[in-house]
This record gives C-alpha cells, sequence and structure tokens, in this order.
C-alpha cells in the first residue's frame, strides 16, 4: 500500500529520537511551580487566589479571561506564595502565580482510579456535555500552539465537520513524549478519540502516525479494530510518509484526506477536518471520564550530551531547570535551551521557565548543534522553494521583508507561511529566511487586520 | 552554569548542505568530461582548465580585496572555480594562455563581479567569458585540435568539427556531406577517429557529461527539469526538421554534437541564473532548445547553444516574475 | 522622386502627425491641479522624509491647500522646515499658523553594557526586531535597548549613531529634525519625541522598565525602581509614576533638577545643564 503523504514541498532533518524507547518516568514534584497566565492563544487567564491561599492538586487559581481563553488548575497542593510575574516562554516577564509545594493532596472531585471508563458506559455525555467537560477543564492543544480545544470542537456554522483527526506524527526530531503515550495510554486514547468524534458530531476518525512509529501503528491498528469494527464509528490508523512538517495541521489534513486547507483566515474545519493532538486527545479522556483537569503532560527532556535524557510525566509549574538536573544536569560549553524541538522550539534565556501546557519537550543542543554559520549571499540555488510545504517562493519573501516592501509580499501570499522553517534549514548558504519571513509576516498581519478596522 | 545560554530565533537545525558542497559537487561532476579530454586531446586540455582556474580564482581575490575593499575573502567557496573549470571547458585546448586570461577578466570581472559578485550577476559569467572571447579572437576560437596529439599545445594539428560539417550541409544543400560524420554511438564515447576535430574541451564525451549529469542528480544538486527539457525540445525540433528536410541532421547527431549536452547539463543549470521554479526552468529548457536549433541553422555561427542560454538569462527574471509554485490548497476554490 | 526629398516629407508628416495627437491628448486629458499646491511645495524642504505624516512634500502639499480650502491647516506641520516654512506656507495660503516647539527624540535607556550584564548570547538575524521576537535579548531586562541599531538605519538625516562602548544609540541633538522614523522603528518604544527646551535643556527618566524594583535592579544598575522619590520632590506635578515606572511630563517640567537629585538609581538625565556648584552636605551630580 503506497504511505499516505503531503504533496509540496518537506524535508528530512535528522530524527536523533534518542528517548524512543525510554519509559516514562513520573517526574518529582517540584518544591515551587510557577503557573504564567498565558499558557495559550487567546486571553491571558484571570488569577482567582490570592497570597495565603491554600491549594490542592486541581484547584482552580486562574479562570478563563475571555470567550478564546482557558482556566489554570493547580498541579500542585500547597500554599500560595505570590502572583507577581515570571519569565515564561515567549522570553519575556508575564504574571504569573507562584506556589509553595506542601505535600500531595489531590482534589476529592478527580477520579484517580486505573479504571478504563467507557463512553457507552457514560448515557449522560452528551456532544453539549462533553464539551462543556473539555472547556471547564481547560484542555488546550498540547502540541504547543495552544488553542482551546472546546472552540475547536464548536465550528462555526459556516462549516461542518466531516471527520476527527488525530496527530500522533511527532515529525520534530528529538521529540518521543507522544510516542511514549500512544505506547502506554493507547486504550484511553481511543476513548479519548470516540469522546472528540461524539463532541464533533462525526463517525470518521484517523490516526496519523509518521513510519518511524511502526510499534505503535501496529498496537494502534490492533486496538482500533478491536474496539471500531462494528460499531457506528470508522476509525483508521493512517502511516504516513517520515518527512518534515508531515505534523502541521495542514499538511496532516492533506495526507489524510487528500484535501488542502485553503489561504488564511480559513483553518483545517472549512474542509471538514478537526485536527487535535494525541496528548489533547488523552486529556479530553481524563477530563471527561476522570474529572481531572489539565494540570500534568508527557514531556521528553532530551539532548546529545544529557547523561540521561528521558520521558516524564510533569507535574505543570515544574522549573526547566529540576528537570535538566533530573537528567543529568546542563552539559558543560556552550548550550541552547529549547522549549519545543530544534524545528520550531522556543530558544530560553533561563533555566527558570516552567513547564506548561505546550511545552512537550525539553531540548538541549550543545557546542556546534547550538550555533549558526555565517550567512553568505543567496545563490539563487531555489532549494527553500522545493523545500516549502505551503507553495511559497522563501527567497522573495524573506527579501522583501527585509527591504520592507509589505505590498508585494502581502501579493506573495507572505501570510500562507506557516512558519515551520524548512527554508532556512535547506538554505546551502545559511541565510536567515525565516528571520524575515516572520518579521515581514507579522507586520503584514497588522497591516491587513487594521484595514478591516 | 558558567556559560551563557545561546538563543535566536526557530530553526535552530540545520541541514548538511552548503555552498561549498554544491560547488565542489559540479567540479567532481566535470571531472570524467576533463580527464577524458586530457586522453583525447592531450596537455593543451590540462593546460586550458588550469590557466582559467587559476585566473578566475585570483581575479576574484584581487578585486574583491582592492576594488570593492571587502574583507571577507569568497574564493574558498568554489564559485569562482566552478566559473574558471566551465569557461575551460568551453574552449579548444590549444587557445594561447593570453587569450584565457582575457577571458576570465570578462568572465569573473565583468559578468560576476560588477553586478555584485556571487548570487547578484544576470548572466552566465563563464558563457560571457566565451562568447566575449569568440566574438573578439573568431580565429583562434574556431580552430579545432584533432585529437590523438598528447603533447601539442598551441601547436596542435586542427581540423573541422562535426557542428561545421552541420552547417556546410545546410549551407551548400547537400546531404551526403552529413555521412562523413561519426555514428551516434562513436560521439557519445568521444571517438572522433573517424570524423576529424572535436571541438572544445567539455564537448568531446557525451557518455562523461551524463555520468556527471547522473552524478549531480543524486546528489541533489541540479533537478532533472532544465537539462532533460532543453535535450528534449531539441530532440523532438531536430527530428521533424531532418524528416521533412535531410540537409538537417538526424536528432541524435544533433544532440550528441557541438556544445549541447556541456550547456543543457552545466550552463544552463547554472543556480544564479536559471529560474526559481521547476514549471519556470521547463520554460526556460525549451525555450533555449528552440533557440538553440534557430541559431544553429540558420545563423552565421555553427555553435547556438552559447547565445540561446544568454538570451535565455536575460528572460529569466521574467520567467521569475510570471511563473509561481501551485501554492498549497490553490486548487480549493471558495 | 528624390529619395532624399521623399524621406523629409515622410518623417516631417510623421513628427506633425504625432505632435498634433500629444497637443490634443494634453489639452482633453488635462488635469487640473490647484497652482497653489506648486507653490506650498516649492516652499516646503523637499526631504520626502514623512515626518510630517504624509507620503512626501508633494502630499503634504495638497493636503495643505485642501486644509486652506476648508479654513485651517492645524495639525499640520513639517518638522525639517520648521515654524519658518510654515510661517511662509500660511502667508500664501493667507492664513495663520500655530507654532510648536522645537521637538528632539530622546533614547530613554540607560542600560549600557556595564550597567547592565549579558545573560545570554543571541545568534541570528541583527535587527532589533529579530531578537525583540526572540525574547528579552541578551540581557535580563526585556524593556531595554537591544543595541542592533534599528534606530540607526531608518535616520535619513545621520542624526542618531551607536556608540559602541556603551550598546546604546547616541542623538546629535543639531541634526536631529524630530520627524520620528527612529520612534517608529523602535520595536520597545525606548525612543520619545521630547521638547528640546531652553538652551537645549532637558530632564527625562532614561528607563521604560516596567517589572518591580528588585528585579529591574537586577537586570540594571540604573534602572527606574519606581519608588517615586520624584515623584514626592517635583512641585509641579510633573511627574507620574506607573507601572513600576516613573515619567517625566515635559510640558509641566520647569527642569528645577530636584529630581534628579532625589533618584537613588541616578535613572534621571538632566542634559546640557552646567554642573551644580558643589554644596556642603550635598553629592555632586555628574
Amino acid at each position: 500500500m503506497k504511505i499516505r503523504t503531503f504533496r509540496i514541498g518537506g524535508i528530512h532533518p535528522e530524527e536523533n529520537k534518542l528517548t524512543h524507547e525510554v519509559a516514562t518516568q513520573v517526574a518529582p514534584l517540584p518544591k515551587q511551580a510557577i503557573f504564567p497566565l498565558s499558557q495559550h492563544i487567546g486571553a491571558p487567564a484571570k488569577p482567582v487566589v490570592q497570597k495565603g491561599d491554600k491549594v490542592k492538586v486541581g484547584t482552580l487559581i486562574a479562570e478563563a479571561g475571555g470567550f478564546v481563553s482557558a482556566p489554570i488548575y493547580s498541579s500542585v497542593s500547597g500554599t500560595v506564595l505570590k502572583v507577581d510575574t515570571a519569565i515564561d516562554a515567549t522570553g519575556y516577564r508575564k504574571p504569573a502565580i507562584y506556589i509553595t509545594v506542601e505535600g500531595d493532596e489531590w482534589e476529592e472531585s478527580i477520579d484517580r482510579s486505573e479504571q478504563l471508563e467507557l463512553v457507552k458506559d457514560h448515557p449522560e455525555l452528551t456532544s453539549e456535555e462533553i464539551i462543556e467537560r473539555i472547556k471547564v477543564a481547560g484542555v488546550t492543544g498540547m502540541g504547543g500552539a495552544g488553542f482551546p480545544t472546546f472552540i475547536k470542537l464548536s465550528p462555526p456554522p459556516t462549516a461542518k465537520a466531516e471527520c476527527v483527526i488525530i496527530n500522533a506524527v511527532e515529525c520534530e526530531p528529538y521529540i518521543t513524549a507522544d510516542y511514549r503515550l500512544m505506547m502506554e495510554k493507547s486504550d484511553e486514547i481511543l476513548v479519548g478519540l470516540e469522546l472528540l468524534m461524539k463532541a464533533a458530531k462525526v463517525t470518521r476518525g484517523y490516526i496519523g502516525i509518521e513510519t518511524n512509529k511502526p510499534k505503535a501503528i501496529e498496537l494502534l491498528t490492533g486496538k482500533c479494530r478491536d474496539v471500531f469494527d462494528g460499531s457506528d464509528y470508522c476509525v483508521e490508523v493512517v502511516p504516513l510518509k517520515q518527512r518534515y512538517p508531515q505534523g502541521g495541521e495542514k499538511q496532516l489534513v492533506d495526507a489524510v484526506i487528500r484535501r488542502q486547507v485553503p489561504a488564511p483566515p480559513a483553518i483545517p474545519v472549512s474542509v471538514g477536518a478537526i485536527v487535535q493532538n494525541v496528548g489533547t486527545t488523552y486529556a479530553v479522556y481524563e477530563a471527561v471520564m476522570k474529572h481531572k483537569p489539565l494540570f500534568e503532560r508527557y514531556t521528553t527532556v532530551t539532548g546529545k550530551l544529557l547523561s540521561k535524557p528521558g520521558n516524564f510525566l510533569v507535574r505543570m509549574g515544574t522549573p526547566m531547570q529540576e528537570m535538566i538536573d533530573l537528567c543529568g544536569g546542563m552539559p558543560e560549553g556552550e548550550n541552547k535551551l529549547l522549549a519545543g524541538g530544534p524545528m520550531m522550539g522556543k530558544a530560553l534565556t533561563s533555566t527558570e521557565v516552567p513547564v506548561c501546557k505546550g511545552t512537550n519537550s525539553v531540548t538541549i543542543l550543545s557546542g556546534s548543534d547550538a550555533k549558526r554559520k555565517e550567512a553568505q549571499p543567496c545563490i539563487r540555488c531555489a532549494k527553500c522553494v522545493s523545500a516549502c510545504p505551503m507553495g511559497l517562493e522563501p527567497y522573495l519573501l524573506a527579501k522583501l521583508s527585509s527591504f520592507k516592501d509589505w505590498e508585494r509580499a502581502e501579493q506573495e501570499d507572505i501570510v500562507s507561511c506557516i512558519e515551520c522553517g524548512s527554508c532556512q534549514f535547506t538554505c546551502p548558504a545559511h541565510r536567515p529566511l525565516l528571520d524575515n519571513i516572520r518579521m515581514g509576516k507579522s507586520t503584514v498581519m497588522g497591516i491587513i487586520k487594521s484595514r478591516a478596522k | 552554569m558558567n556559560n551563557k545560554l545561546i538563543v535566536s530565533l526557530s530553526p535552530h537545525a540545520h541541514g548538511s548542505d552548503s555552498v561549498e558542497r554544491n560547488m565542489y559537487g559540479v567540479i567532481i561532476a566535470l571531472l570524467p568530461a576533463l580527464l577524458v579530454s586530457l586522453f583525447y586531446f592531450g596537455i593543451g586540455s590540462a593546460i586550458v582548465c588550469l590557466t582559467s582556474v587559476a585566473s578566475c580564482v585570483l581575479l576574484e581575490w584581487a578585486i574583491n580585496k582592492f576594488v570593492l575593499g571587502r574583507k571577507t575573502c569568497t574564493i574558498c567557496d568554489g564559485s569562482a572555480a566552478l566559473t574558471g573549470l566551465l569557461l575551460g571547458m568551453n574552449l579548444p585546448s590549444n587557445l594561447p594562455i593570453w587569450i584565457i586570461v582575457i577571458g576570465a577578466v570578462f568572465a569573473i570581472g565583468v559578468a560576476k563581479m560588477t553586478f555584485g559578485g556571487l548570487g547578484n550577476n544576470i548572466f552566465n559569467p563563464a558563457l560571457v567569458g566565451r562568447c566575449v572571447l569568440l566574438v573578439a579572437f573568431p580565429a583562434q576560437m574556431t580552430s579545432w585540435p584533432m585529437p590523438g596529439h598528447f603533447w601539442q599545445y598551441t601547436d596542435a594539428v586542427t581540423g573541422a568539427t562535426p557542428l561545421s560539417v552541420m552547417k556546410q550541409a545546410i549551407q551548400t544543400g547537400d546531404a551526403s556531406v552529413l555521412n562523413s560524420l561519426p555514428d551516434a554511438f562513436s560521439m557519445l564515447l568521444g571517438d572522433y577517429s573517424l570524423g576529424g576535430g572535436a571541438g572544445t574541451i567539455g564537448e568531446i564525451c557525451g557518455l562523461a557529461l551524463l555520468i556527471g549529469f547522473v552524478f549531480m542528480l543524486w546528489r541533489g544538486i541540479i533537478t532533472w527539469h532544465t537539462p532533460v527539457s532543453i535535450i528534449v525540445t531539441v530532440f523532438v525540433i531536430s527530428a521533424i526538421m531532418h524528416v521533412v528536410n535531410p540537409v538537417y541532421a538526424d536528432p541524435t547527431t544533433v544532440i550528441l554534437s557541438g556544445g549541447l549536452l556541456l550547456g543543457a547539463i552545466f550552463m544552463a543549470t547554472d543556480y544564479v541564473t536559471s529560474p526559481m521554479t521547476h514549471k519556470g526552468q521547463l520554460i526556460y529548457g525549451v525555450c533555449i532548445g528552440v533557440l538553440t536549433i534557430v541559431i544553429r541553422n540558420w545563423g552565421s555561427y555553427p555553435e547556438g547553444m552559447s547565445f540561446a542560454i544568454l538570451i535565455m538569462n536575460a528572460f529569466t527574471p521574467l520567467i521569475n516574475n510570471y511563473v509561481k509554485p501551485k501554492r498549497f490548497g490553490e486548487e480549493v476554490k471558495k | 522622386m528624390n529619395p532624399i526629398l521623399l524621406a523629409v516629407l515622410v518623417l516631417g508628416s510623421i513628427a506633425l502627425i504625432a505632435a498634433i495627437v500629444l497637443f490634443v491628448c494634453s489639452k482633453k486629458f488635462a488635469v487640473f491641479e490647484d497652482p497653489r499646491i506648486a507653490q506650498v511645495n516649492e516652499l516646503l524642504p523637499g526631504a520626502n522624509c514623512g515626518g510630517c505624516g504624509f507620503a512626501g512634500c508633494g502630499a503634504m502639499a495638497e493636503a495643505l491647500v485642501k486644509g486652506a480650502d476648508k479654513g485651517s491647516i492645524e495639525g499640520m506641520n513639517c518638522p525639517v522646515g520648521g515654524s519658518d516654512v510654515m510661517g511662509q506656507v500660511a502667508n500664501v495660503l493667507g492664513l495663520a499658523v500655530a507654532n510648536g516647539d522645537p521637538q528632539v527624540a530622546v533614547i530613554r535607556c540607560n542600560g549600557t553594557c556595564e550597567n547592565r550584564p549579558k545573560v545570554a548570547e543571541y545568534v541570528g538575524l541583527h535587527t532589533c526586531a529579530a531578537m525583540h521576537a526572540c525574547g528579552a535579548g541578551e540581557t535580563a531586562c526585556g524593556y531595554g535597548c537591544l543595541g542592533c541599531g534599528d534606530c540607526v538605519a531608518a535616520c535619513q538625516f545621520d542624526a542618531i549613531s551607536m556608540n559602541t562602548e556603551t550598546g546604546l544609540p547616541e542623538v546629535n541633538d543639531d541634526k536631529c529634525v524630530a520627524c520620528g522614523a527612529c520612534v517608529k522603528a523602535c520595536p520597545r518604544h525606548i525612543i520619545e519625541l521630547r521638547k528640546k527646551g531652553p538652551k537645549n535643556r532637558r530632564i527625562f527618566v532614561s528607563c521604560v522598565n516596567k517589572d518591580k524594583g528588585a528585579v529591574s535592579m537586577k537586570a540594571c544598575k540604573a534602572a527606574c525602581i519606581g519608588c517615586g522619590k520624584c515623584a514626592k520632590e517635583c512641585q509641579f506635578e510633573a511627574i507620574t509614576v506607573e507601572n513600576n515606572l516613573s515619567y517625566i511630563d515635559y510640558t509641566k517640567c520647569r527642569l528645577c533638577r530636584k529630581c534628579v537629585a532625589a533618584c537613588p538609581t541616578k535613572a534621571i538625565h538632566a542634559i546640557n545643564f552646567p554642573a551644580p556648584k558643589p554644596v556642603e552636605g550635598k553629592e555632586e551630580q555628574a
């Protein structure tokens, strides 16, 4: 059978999946947990606690700050130290809640049993009830972007959802958190998928997995057959060719159902697909079935020079320094600390940044990996054009952005750029293509927005 | 933690590709043809190519340092050496050194550095050098050494090339002249013992050039679009013309003669002067093919490839402007 | 016929026909332009810097004439030409013009390499916009100058340059025309257009850091900690402290320099003042 893939562009970075076969460990509790109020796309959450308040694991500490927002729950039990500012993954100081950790007491409403809950045993779970529970639990996209999940499940009236696609691709190098989640919690993930399909009122589901995870493909294909054969749902596990950025939602939709999402402001649901990360799916299961709000996640801590890289179940709010120490400490020499993978991750200036809802990996690049080579003039080889998965011309967009020609940049569809970095990865002259395009894209989007007013 | 953390914007990884890998890769791809040429033409090939490479590299260094006053030295990226080698491959092996140096001055000095150096030139530097020499020194540039005289350089015995024979056939209207040409297989291997002189250093062995082509495809240095579109266009048009009037040579002879393979594989695929999209490259290749046939058959020069490529170089910015890659989501009309 | 005569006749008639066509077109398709626009344009400096907010001197001339027809050219000012030029324009248009105080660009950051240690190393595109998008920069202050010179690149009057020792830009008072290009270029809004002041003297808070005092001090020795001592000293109610940052309103400031002495971190700067005479018991202000 021909392995499916997206139709335009793509690159093959080195996999470096150092922690592929490292079973997930539960990370120890931190001494102090820090909760930035903006861990998702949309308005920051508003704190509902103050200095001195006692909280348990699962207590609400910040409520949603608007429609496009999500609440934040404490991942630890203890006392609120202060509501102050902390450096978060953006690199800037933003409002955050500090909690001193005391013990590990959980809210009684959370079901901590290991028993697998099935949808058919819960007739009270209508589509609206499922979406409400997801909203209350503060589930947001766990693949890194952090879009509030309940909004994705309620498409606008102009679009009709036809299927749910689970993004288990994990195309970024180094990251293995989603893979370990699939190997260890496959039953729960399939229940989560059923919940998502029920919430979105669709009967078709797909799970997209790259071919570099054959065990996961085999495991999930077997389980899907057992769970969904003969039911109302039609679920297919789709092996996908190993290529970056297969995990980008537009590329995933193109590969799985052969439909290309048009330029922004169109979103995947405009062509009928709702895409959710596999980590989000697991969080949906826990939120709906176990009444467990989102406060912990599977995170990979990895790096070539780390002595003990691994996959961890981390309570959010744990400072990254503690995770790095758990894996043997920061290596000697020059290092780059990334929240995320090497292609789209964010470089951090401080190790005190806490693990948040979207932190799928803590990656440490060392030595020559941490540095960039000197840029040379553009040799017009057009390799960036071949690599771009959106069919754009990166060399041209970068040049127009650096010359501030916003009109022409808009004509050349700069807003369609998904900032995957394939162009800069490929460029033989080591030119900072994406650095320039990103600047241009944000300026042009600002211009378009002000035009609409 | 003693060292400061390094920060930058994403992506934080880079592939193994580099400008040097591409430039030196093309040079390696040219080596089979150069070796065959050494075998056939003798030390003349070595002297011409070495002189060309040395003068191009030296000129680039000198212009960078003394005329432009730049601090960084660009001669190590391989592009000057590549221009030098390509210029040399486009010259007959009995060309005197002083003419080669003049060619290098025009190739690097005029065609490349005046436009701003690597990446900014509009015309292929090696071809500009070759065409300037062709126009300025037509006698020396059209005296073709016979193969088999290893130790002779400027005093090599000369003879006619297949291209001049084909031109003669068209001008006299006598198709029987074409019978004196070697068969396609011999031309592929570079054995011109039956046919007299051969041509420039790079043209002689089609097989060696094709090996270079396959090497470059394998290394991902070029894609098939430009060379294949040129060769197929020339093949189809010359086949039609040959059937209509046998005065025009048969298509395999046309493809294997002159600088067509060298031009299609190495000169037209130059990064800086060719279009940036695959569709654009196909259009570019077809136009080059048509122009080559037109100049070869109806122009006064026997060889049309270099001029055809230079003319199409001028159209590359226009092609880049109007031919855009297919955007993601284009087919979905709202 | 004689070929020369024929050639002359043919070319001559072509020329005549072309001339007639051009004449008719110039009359029929003529666009009426108010002659005052050309007059005003003559008076304007012709630098097309955009400091007035219009696309160029031509566009401003049109806007001025339009404004004159409506009755006033209030709000339109050519910062390069200044009040001289605006006065002349007003004369030509038969109007009165409001006089603005001359302004100058002020860099509100004193985070020199000495005051503000580096905590990270940035590699990549060396522009302030890129570094700002990457994070707080190379120091622990997320509000301070990044030192890549976007402001220097934006200035068309050569009035701002980067001091390589301090890592901060410096404005040349004489060349600055307050066009505002550097203000727009700075991604952190550190540069502000303030009143030039009598004898070029002015006082401003050289910091835009809104973090709490302890945090900002840790990042930079010269930071404003929002203690409020300056506001207490000011008798003219010119100083407000908001979000841990002090700000001096230049319309109210009387240049008395009491706030300068009161500031514990020396974040308030007084420019072009003579050194104060040493007074017993008080520290000398540099």
